[in-house]
């Protein structure tokens, strides 16, 4: 495993918190994910080692929780809540909009590896409906327009890197 | 029309109010807790029990109950866990709480450790709000500085401190055995009562106290006024306050904190949210997250109830249903998490449905296979009636999948599950006897659901 110091800095500062260090599972998961952009292969037998649990203890965990991948995915992660009251407000639309703008579909990662476009369970922000999360950013009452310049901010930034 | 009361949400929005621990002692911040460890643990349990405060994270439980059950004689730790998971649909007030106040949660989760001789506490906070759970750290790292959490709090011999959890998008993390489970490091899958009630057999085996972020603020509350002085505040049996999370089909969609029992479901939707959308009328409302029965608007709900000693009639409405735990259980649904969702006559209860049973069907931990097998048909059935072919027994199919799911399951989520399926069938069965005709003529919806 690869990781960048501070990663493992805070990696042994976490288990310091739990009485058992199988109880660090999760954040050493969200900590290499944040390094890493996902759970890399190599991870779950690492994690293992460090916590001094069996693998599968690690991967079981890893399938269950629907916020951890194990794959790449486009640079940034626009997750569009799927739930009722966003959907009674459109957000149905909403996601449309972003694939269209983007050319690809849910789940999927963008041909220019841009962006990665998902549904996800209610936000917990259902006053403000439709309601979208863009890596670590709520975004809220996302309307087509503000949809379309969310997506323009991105394009523009996804340029200026280039 | 009774006016808002916010003494949870008093700072929320508020100009000028900042989350840092500087601009929360200029408010008063942590006054409270210094006071509280001067007094004897006991006496602050006893105000919350005075103080009929009931959980706030759906299922009412009594809060001074909840303490009192604590196996105090095991001589293993206690734990305290803030539910901060906040995930049922519909419910949005513990993250204002944590983002814009936070210090509120950790002075009542502080108090609450004192209380209850906690020496280690965990905030478990959903995935989802990674801004949250950093801004939870640097007010707790603040507080800690402060000498608030930490060792030899405020100089005293008590000592307890507090970490922050993250879940990973789960939504059955916000059960709290299911809870337990994955801070243990283990797939959320709850965990069967008898024998693992938190209160004996909680995290790591050892007794465990999980509450609701805002039910700590209302405990807050409580030690600085009083069991009795709270209990004053709404109604008797339903005491303090309420936060109501409005969303869906009205003008003004949003958080409103009102005395519990104080303001009815039409005086809710129709002055303080401003009634349905222009040319629009409310169809349906959820009166309490996503799992709560639906109210039907038009229906009536009458019987018997107890007002001071009397047993007297009532005939409702929907509009006329005060918004307290006990009333709405009455008319057989829930105040469950303060989650209100609005539809009005735009919205087909079938797709309606669908959407719902489709967040059920992704939720399920899997355990049990009443509630794995038969969400995912409740989802399938409904996703076939929108997208393919829907049949009249649709309706009857859809009723006796959700029948057999409660009560043989191990945990609520079962009942979280078919509750919706229930009541739809029941309060709009004819929408789905007659949803193969209705999408024969009638143009697709504007608004897909599903
Ligand atoms: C399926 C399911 C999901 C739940 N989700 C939450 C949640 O997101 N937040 C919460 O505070 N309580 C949730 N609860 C309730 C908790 O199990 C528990 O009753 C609550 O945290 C107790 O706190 P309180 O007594 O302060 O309300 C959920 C319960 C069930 C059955
Ligand atoms: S009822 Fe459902 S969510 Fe609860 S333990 Fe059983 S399978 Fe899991
Ligand atoms: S339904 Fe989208 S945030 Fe709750």
């Amino acid at each position: 495993m690869n990781l960048k110091p501070e990663t493992l800095k805070s990696i042994d500062e976490v288990i310091t918190h739990y009485p058992s260090k199988r109880s660090a599972t999760l954040p050493l998961l969200h900590l290499i994910q944040e390094d890493v952009g996902f759970i890399p292969e190599e991870a779950i037998p690492w994690i293992a080692a460090k916590l001094e649990i069996q693998p599968i203890n690690v991967y079981e965990v890893v399938t269950f929780y629907p916020m951890f991948r194990r794959q790449p995915i486009g640079r940034r992660h626009i997750k569009v809540c799927r739930t009722l009251s966003c959907a009674l407000m459109g957000g149905y639309k909403t996601c449309a909009a972003f694939e269209r703008e983007f050319n690809t579909h849910r789940g999927e990662v963008s041909a220019d590896g841009e962006v990665t476009i998902d549904f996800v369970e209610c936000l917990a922000s259902c006053g403000t409906a439709p309601v979208v999360l863009i890596d670590d950013d709520l975004h809220e009452k996302v309307d087509l327009a503000k949809a379309k310049q969310l997506s323009d901010q991105i394009k523009k930034e996804a340029a200026s890197r280039r | 029309m009774p006016s808002e009361r916010r003494i949870i949400f008093q700072h929320i929005d508020e100009p000028g109010y900042t989350n840092d621990l500087a601009c929360y002692q200029r408010h008063g911040g942590y006054e409270i807790l210094k006071k509280a460890v001067l007094r004897k643990p006991e006496e602050l349990i006893d105000e919350v029990k005075k103080s009929g405060l009931r959980g706030r994270g759906g299922a009412g439980f009594p809060c001074g109950v909840k303490w009192g059950l604590v196996d105090r004689k095991s001589g293993k730790p206690i734990y305290l866990i803030v539910n901060a998971d906040e995930s049922e649909p519909g419910t949005f007030k513990d993250r204002y709480i944590m983002h814009q106040d936070p210090h509120q949660l950790i002075e009542g989760t502080m108090i609450s450790c004192f209380a209850n001789n906690v020496k280690q506490a965990y905030i478990y906070i959903r995935g989802e709000m990674p801004h949250g759970a950093r801004i939870l750290e640097k007010a707790i790292a603040e507080a800690r500085a402060a000498n608030f959490v930490g060792k030899n709090i405020l100089g005293t011999s008590y000592s307890c401190d507090i970490f922050v959890h993250r879940g990973a998008g789960a939504y059955i993390c916000g059960e709290e055995t299911g809870l337990i489970e994955s801070l243990e490091g283990k797939r959320a899958n709850p965990r069967i009562k008898p024998p693992y009630f938190p209160a004996v057999l909680g995290l790591y085996q050892c007794p465990t106290i999980v509450n609701n972020v805002e039910t700590l603020c209302h405990v807050k509350y409580i030690a600085e006024h009083g069991g009795e002085a709270y209990a004053r505040i709404g109604t008797p049996g339903n005491t303090g306050t309420r936060i109501f999370c409005v969303s869906g089909h009205v003008q003004r969609p949003g958080y409103y904190e009102f005395e519990a029992g104080k303001i009815t479901m039409g005086q809710l939707l129709n002055e303080v949210c401003g009634g349905p959308l222009p040319g629009r009328k409310f169809k349906a409302v959820i009166p309490g997250g996503s799992s709560a029965k639906i109210m039907r608007f038009g229906e009536r709900y009458k019987g018997k109830r107890k007002v001071g000693a009397e047993m007297v009639d009532y005939d409702w409405g929907v509009e006329d249903v005060p918004m307290d735990f006990d009333s709405l259980a009455m008319i057989g649904t829930m105040g469950g998490s303060g989650g209100v969702i609005v539809m009005d006559d735009t919205v087909n209860m079938v797709e309606a449905l669908a959407n719902i049973n489709a967040f059920y069907s992704h939720e399920s931990c899997g355990q049990c296979t009443p509630c794995r097998e038969g969400a995912l048909w409740m989802k399938k059935i409904t996703t076939r009636m929108v997208h393919g072919a829907a049949r009249t027994e649709d309706a009857a199919l859809l009723k006796s999948v959700a029948d057999q799911i409660p009560g043989r399951t191990i945990c609520a989520f079962g009942e979280a599950c078919s509750w919706p399926t229930q009541s739809f069938i029941a309060k709009f069965g004819d929408e789905f006897k007659n949803y193969a005709e209705t999408k024969k003529t009638a143009k697709p919806a504007e608004t897909a659901l599903i």
